[in-house]
C-alpha cells in the first residue's frame, strides 16, 4: 500500500514499530494466561477451599449442661432458658448511646452496667455481651419492635445455670461462671478447644470444676452459608449438640440441710461418710453463699462482700480448713499402741493428774487425776495423763508412721478440688517446714502435745472421717467420693462409680471392735452421754477441743472472758450404728461458745438432739 | 424507504465491521457481566448500562462519520481547554475520597482528566504531523512537554489510574513517532535509577497499594483484602468456571467494587479459565484489529492516533487484569467495554469512533 504522504522510510519505520507493538501486546496477554493458568488450573484447589471458607460459616451449638442431683434425686443444679438482651460492641455505633437507648426500652439498672463494663473489660470487642438477662415477654416484644434502632443489639435465647436450692451444698456443687484466660488454657491443654468454641461458661469449683468434661457435653453445629459482613444467608446442615452427662450425687440433701441449719450460721464444717464405700453423705461449710450469684459474671458489690467477709463464706472449710483435732485424735491413738504392740486393752496406768516430763509438767483435766485408768477408760473420760505417756511410749515416728497409713496428712483424693494436706507432724515434716536450724529439731515434749491431738496436727473434718472411716471399717479404705453415678442423658447408659477399696491397712479387727466399744463407751456414759440419752439408735463417739490460744500455766480458761477468735475450737467425731456403722462423721465448730457445754451443732437428722459436753483433753 | 436505505448506506460506509463485531462481543459479555454483579439490587444498574452503551455507540457513529481532517481542527484546542480545566480543579476542586479530581460547573460535575485521555493523543498526533518529515529531537522535547503539563497535574490530584492512561496515550504516539529506541532505553535506564525518588512522591495510600501487591496478606483487612478477595474469586473459578450467576465470591458480596473495577473477577469466577482465554482472544483481535487500521492510515496523523489509541485499549485491559488477578498493584482501570459506567465506555467508544473514521475515510484521502 503506497502512500502520498508519507516517505517510504517514515512508513517502514512505523509499521516496523506496530509489529514491535504486536508482539509485546502478544506477550504481556500471554503474561495474564499463565497466571490464570496458575490461579486456575495449578492453585485451583487452594483457592476453592478459600472461598469455600469464606462463604462458610460453622456456628458452635452449645450443648445443655448435664444436671446434678442427690442421692434422692432433689435437683441440686440444672438448666433453665431465658432471654438475654446482648450487644456486640464493634457492631454498635456508640456503645453509650446505645446503652442509654435501650434503656428507654427495657429496664437497665445501674448494677446492670456495671456487670456489663465489667464483662467488656474481660471480653474482646466482637463478642456478643448481655446487658440485661432474664427479659420478660413484653420486654422481648417492645425490643423487637424497636430493633431497627440498634445495630449490633440482639435478643438471644440462652440456657442458665440454676442452683434451686440456693445456698445447700453450695461448696459440694461449686458454681460455673463465664471462662476466663486461665480456664481457656485449661480446655486446650485437654484438647477441647472445638468443643468449647460457644461455650461461655465453665464450672470454677466444686463438682462444676470437677467433673466439668462429664456436664459440658459435644458441642453440635450449624455450617451457615453466609455474605461477605458475616450475615447468615442459609443454613447448610446441622449437627445437634450432644447434652452434658447427668451427676446423681451420694450425698443426702435432707441430712445436708439439717447439717447446714444445725450450725445456725456459725464458722465450721461437717463431714459425713459412708464408711462402707466412701460416699460422702453431707459436706457442710458454714457459713454458705449462693453460687447462682456467679453464673452471670457476679455483681462487683456481691464479690466484695463475699471476700470480704470475715466469715470468709467461699472458703469450703470441710476440705481446706485445718485445726488440731483435740481429743478425737486419742481413740486413733489408742489403735495405734495396740497395732504397734505398746499397749494391751487391760493395761493400767494410775493417774496423778498430770505427767512430768524432763522439767515441764502436763497437766490433766481432771485436778487430782481420774485414778486407775485403762484404754477404755481412758477414752470415755478423755484421760490426758493416759496419752502423754502413750504418745511417749510410742515415740513420735510411730505416731506419725501410723497416722499416715490412716490416711493424715494427705490428700484423701475426694472428687472435688481444693483439698488440704493437712499436718501430719513428724522431724522429717519439721525438716521440710522450718529453714531454721534451729527450728527443725523435733523435741520429744512435742510428742508428748501430738499424743493429745494438740501441737502442729492439723487436719480438716474431711480427713477426720476419713480416718475414722477407714478404722470402722476394719482397714479398708476407699477413696471419698460425692458423684455415685454418671447418667448419659441420651441413651440413658448410667456409669455406677463402683467404690473399690483403694489399700488396705494392716489392722487386727479385734483391736478396732475394742476402739469403736470404747467409743460407743463415750455415747453412753461419757463426755457426751447425755447428748444421747433417749435416742433411738446406738452411736459412738468422741469430742474434742482445738487449742486456739495457749494460757499461761496457772491462768483458767474461762470462754467468756476471751474474745471470739480465741476461744477454742470444738471437734466432734462420731459414727452410728455402733454395731454396723453406716455413717461417721466429723464436726468442727471454730471458736465454740463454751468449752464445758457446747450445745450446737448436732450431727445431722441421725444425731439430731444430741448434745455434748465437749471436754477434750488439754495439754496445758 | 429510499431514503432509509440511504441512510443505512451511510451509516454503513463508515462502519469497520470487523471492529464492530468485536466491541459488540465484548459489550455482550460486559452486560451478561454487569447483570450477574449487580443481579441482588434489581436490573437498575444492567438498565443504566444499555443506555451507556446506546449513547456511546450513537457518539461512535457520529465520530465514526467524522473524517480524520476535522477531528485534527479539535486538537489543540480540546487540549487547551483540557488544561485549563485541569489547573481549575488543582484551584477549586471538589474533593471526594482524598483526592481533588472533580469540577463543579453548577449544575454538572466533570472529571477535566477524562477529556485529556482523547485530548492528549490527538494533540500530539497533531503535533507531529505538523511537523512532520523534519522531526528533529527538539520535537521531541516539545512532545514530552506538551505530555508532562497534563500528567503531572493529573497525578497531583491524586489519581494514579488517569495519570497512567494520558501518559500512555501520550507515550504511544511519540513512540510511533519514531522516538529513537536508545532515547526509549536510556529514559527507561534513567527512570529505573529514579524509582527511590519517585517512591518519596507517592502518597502513603499509592505506596501501600504497591506494597500490598508485594504481599497481600500483611494487609488481608485493610488494602490487601482486595487482591486476595479477587484471586480467591479468580481461583476458585477454575477451568470452566461455576456459572454464570452462580460466583459465591460475587453473590456473597466478597469481591469489592465488583461491577467496576473488579468485574473481571466476577466473570473469571463464573466463567473459569475459558471465558478468561475467550476474553483474551477478543482483546488480541481488538488490538490486532486496531493496529491494522493504524498501519493501513493515509496520514501520519492517523497513523500516530489509530496506534496509540489501540494501544491504550490493550493498556486498560492489561492493567486491570494484571490488577484484579494480583499482578500489579490496584490502581483504578476500568476493564474496556466490560465494567459498568457512563464514562469511560463513552471515552472508549470515542476512540472506537476515530479509529473506524480513520478507516473509512483512507480512500477518499486517496482520492
Amino acid at each position: 500500500m503506497s502512500n502520498f504522504y508519507a516517505t517510504e522510510p517514515d512508513l517502514d519505520r512505523f509499521r516496523n514499530r506496530i509489529l514491535v507493538a504486536g508482539a509485546f501486546v502478544l506477550l504481556m496477554f500471554l503474561v495474564l494466561l499463565a497466571r490464570f493458568i496458575y490461579l486456575q488450573v495449578i492453585q485451583h484447589e487452594y483457592y476453592t477451599t478459600r472461598a469455600e471458607s469464606n462463604r462458610i460459616s460453622l456456628v458452635p451449638i452449645i450443648p445443655n449442661r448435664g444436671n446434678i442431683v442427690d442421692r434422692n434425686g432433689t435437683i441440686l443444679a440444672r438448666n433453665y432458658s431465658a432471654f438475654t438482651l446482648e450487644i456486640t460492641p464493634s457492631k454498635t455505633q456508640g456503645l453509650e448511646k446505645t446503652i442509654d437507648g435501650l434503656a428507654e426500652i427495657v429496664e437497665i439498672q445501674v448494677k446492670d452496667r456495671k456487670r456489663f463494663k465489667r464483662l467488656l473489660e474481660e471480653s474482646r470487642n466482637f463478642e456478643s455481651i448481655p446487658i440485661r438477662t432474664r427479659l420478660t415477654d413484653r420486654e422481648v416484644a417492645r425490643f423487637a419492635a424497636n430493633r431497627y434502632r440498634f445495630p449490633g443489639v440482639e435478643v438471644k435465647a440462652r440456657l442458665f445455670r440454676q442452683y434451686p436450692e440456693g445456698t445447700l451444698a453450695a461448696h459440694a456443687i461449686g458454681y460455673i461462671s463465664r471462662i476466663n484466660q486461665r480456664d481457656k488454657e485449661a480446655i486446650a491443654d485437654q484438647g477441647q478447644e472445638a468443643n468449647y468454641k460457644g461455650t461461655e461458661h465453665i464450672g470454677k469449683s466444686g463438682l462444676e470444676a470437677n467433673y466439668e468434661f462429664e456436664l459440658h457435653g459435644t458441642a453440635g453445629h450449624e455450617q451457615v452459608e453466609v455474605d461477605a459482613g458475616g450475615r447468615g444467608i442459609r443454613v447448610l446442615s446441622h449437627t445437634p449438640p450432644i447434652p452434658g452427662n447427668n451427676l446423681t450425687l451420694t450425698l443426702d440433701a435432707k441430712l445436708q440441710a439439717v447439717a447446714e441449719e444445725a450450725f445456725g450460721g456459725r464458722r465450721g464444717s461437717l463431714t459425713a461418710i459412708d464408711p462402707n464405700n466412701g460416699a460422702v453423705l453431707a459436706l457442710v461449710s458454714s457459713p454458705s453463699f449462693d453460687p447462682s450469684l456467679f453464673v452471670d459474671g457476679i455483681r462487683f458489690d456481691d464479690w466484695d462482700e463475699l471476700n470480704n467477709n470475715p466469715d470468709k463464706p467461699m472458703l469450703n472449710r470441710a476440705i481446706y480448713s485445718t485445726h488440731p483435732p483435740g481429743s478425737t485424735f486419742k481413740p486413733l491413738m489408742a489403735l495405734a499402741a495396740l497395732t504397734v504392740g505398746k499397749r494391751t486393752p487391760g493395761q493400767t496406768i494410775a493417774d496423778p493428774g498430770f505427767f512430768n516430763f524432763g522439767n515441764r509438767r502436763f497437766m490433766d483435766d481432771k485436778v487430782g487425776g481420774h485414778g486407775p485408768v485403762d484404754m477404755y477408760k481412758s477414752i470415755v473420760v478423755s484421760c490426758n495423763t493416759y496419752y502423754y505417756m502413750l504418745a511417749n511410749d510410742m515415740g513420735i515416728d510411730n505416731i506419725a508412721r501410723f497416722m499416715g497409713e490412716l490416711g493424715l496428712g494427705r490428700k484423701t483424693e475426694i472428687d472435688i478440688p481444693g483439698e488440704a494436706t493437712g499436718i501430719l507432724p513428724s522431724p522429717e515434716w519439721k525438716q521440710r517446714r522450718f529453714k531454721r536450724k534451729e527450728q527443725q529439731k523435733w523435741y520429744s515434749g512435742e510428742t508428748i502435745s501430738v499424743g493429745i491431738g494438740q501441737g502442729y496436727n492439723a487436719y480438716s473434718t474431711l480427713h477426720m472421717a476419713h480416718a475414722l472411716s477407714n478404722v470402722l471399717n476394719y482397714g479398708k479404705v476407699f477413696r471419698p467420693h460425692l458423684v455415685n453415678t454418671i447418667t448419659n442423658p441420651t441413651t440413658g447408659e448410667k456409669r455406677v462409680i463402683e467404690p473399690e477399696p483403694v489399700r488396705q491397712i494392716n489392722l487386727k479387727p479385734e483391736h478396732v471392735d475394742i476402739i469403736r466399744r470404747a467409743m460407743t463407751g463415750v455415747a453412753k456414759e461419757g463426755t457426751s452421754s447425755k447428748a444421747f440419752a433417749g435416742a433411738p439408735y446406738t452411736s459412738g463417739g468422741k469430742t474434742g477441743t482445738a487449742q486456739v490460744f495457749s494460757l499461761k500455766s496457772g491462768q483458767k480458761y474461762v470462754s467468756g472472758q476471751l474474745k471470739e477468735k480465741l476461744r477454742d475450737h470444738s471437734w466432734y467425731v462420731a459414727f452410728a450404728p455402733a454395731e454396723q456403722p453406716r455413717i461417721v462423721l466429723a464436726v468442727m465448730v471454730e471458736n465454740g461458745p463454751d468449752r464445758e457445754e457446747t450445745g450446737r451443732p448436732g450431727t445431722g437428722s441421725r444425731g439430731r438432739g444430741k448434745r455434748r459436753t465437749a471436754r477434750g483433753g488439754e495439754s496445758r | 424507504m429510499k431514503l432509509v436505505k440511504r441512510a443505512l448506506q451511510a451509516i454503513l460506509a463508515h462502519l469497520d465491521i470487523p471492529l464492530m463485531c468485536i466491541v459488540l462481543a465484548l459489550m455482550g459479555v460486559g452486560l451478561l457481566t454487569v447483570f450477574s454483579a449487580t443481579s441482588s439490587d434489581g436490573f437498575q444498574k444492567l438498565d443504566k448500562q444499555v443506555i451507556n452503551m446506546a449513547v456511546s455507540f450513537l457518539v461512535m457513529l457520529a465520530i465514526a462519520r467524522t473524517p480524520p481532517q476535522s477531528l485534527m481542527r479539535f486538537a489543540v484546542p480540546l487540549y487547551l481547554l483540557g488544561v485549563v480545566l485541569l489547573l481549575g480543579v488543582a484551584l477549586f476542586g471538589i474533593v471526594v475520597n482524598g483526592s481533588r479530581r472533580w469540577l463543579s460547573l453548577g449544575f454538572v460535575r466533570i472529571q477535566p482528566s477524562e477529556i485529556m485521555k482523547v485530548a492528549m493523543p490527538l494533540m500530539l498526533a497533531w503535533y507531529f504531523q505538523k511537523h512532520e518529515s523534519m522531526l528533529r529531537a527538539k520535537h521531541f522535547v516539545a512532545a514530552a512537554l506538551i505530555l508532562a503539563v497534563p500528567v503531572l497535574l493529573i497525578l497531583r490530584q491524586p489519581d494514579l489510574g488517569t495519570s497512567l492512561l494520558v501518559s500512555a496515550a501520550g507515550f504511544f504516539v511519540i513512540f510511533f513517532a519514531g522516538l529513537p529506541w536508545k532515547v526509549m532505553f536510556g529514559l527507561a535506564a534513567a527512570g529505573g535509577a529514579a524509582l527511590p525518588f519517585a517512591w518519596n512522591m507517592l502518597h502513603d495510600y499509592q505506596r501501600r497499594r504497591v506494597m500490598t501487591l508485594i504481599d497481600p496478606t500483611s494487609d488481608p483487612l485493610g488494602a490487601g483484602y482486595h487482591i486476595i478477595q479477587s484471586t480467591i474469586a479468580i481461583g476458585s473459578g477454575g477451568g470452566l468456571g461455576k456459572g454464570w450467576l452462580k460466583g459465591s465470591q460475587t453473590h456473597l458480596e466478597f469481591i469489592p467494587e465488583k461491577h467496576t473495577d473488579f468485574i473481571f473477577a466476577v466473570f473469571s469466577e463464573e466463567w473459569g479459565l475459558l471465558g478468561n482465554g475467550i476474553l483474551l482472544v477478543l482483546f488480541t483481535l481488538l488490538i490486532g484489529r486496531g493496529l491494522m487500521i493504524a498501519a493501513a492510515a493515509p496520514t501520519l496523523f492517523s497513523r500516530l492516533l489509530a496506534g496509540s489509541i489501540t494501544l491504550v485499549f490493550f493498556i486498560y485491559a492489561f492493567v486491570n487484569m494484571g490488577m484484579v488477578s494480583g499482578i500489579l498493584p490496584v490502581v483504578g482501570v476500568p476493564l474496556p467495554f466490560i465494567s459498568y459506567g457512563g464514562t469511560a465506555l463513552l471515552t472508549l467508544m470515542l476512540g472506537v469512533g476515530i479509529l473506524m473514521s480513520i478507516q473509512t475515510h483512507r480512500m477518499l484521502v486517496k482520492k
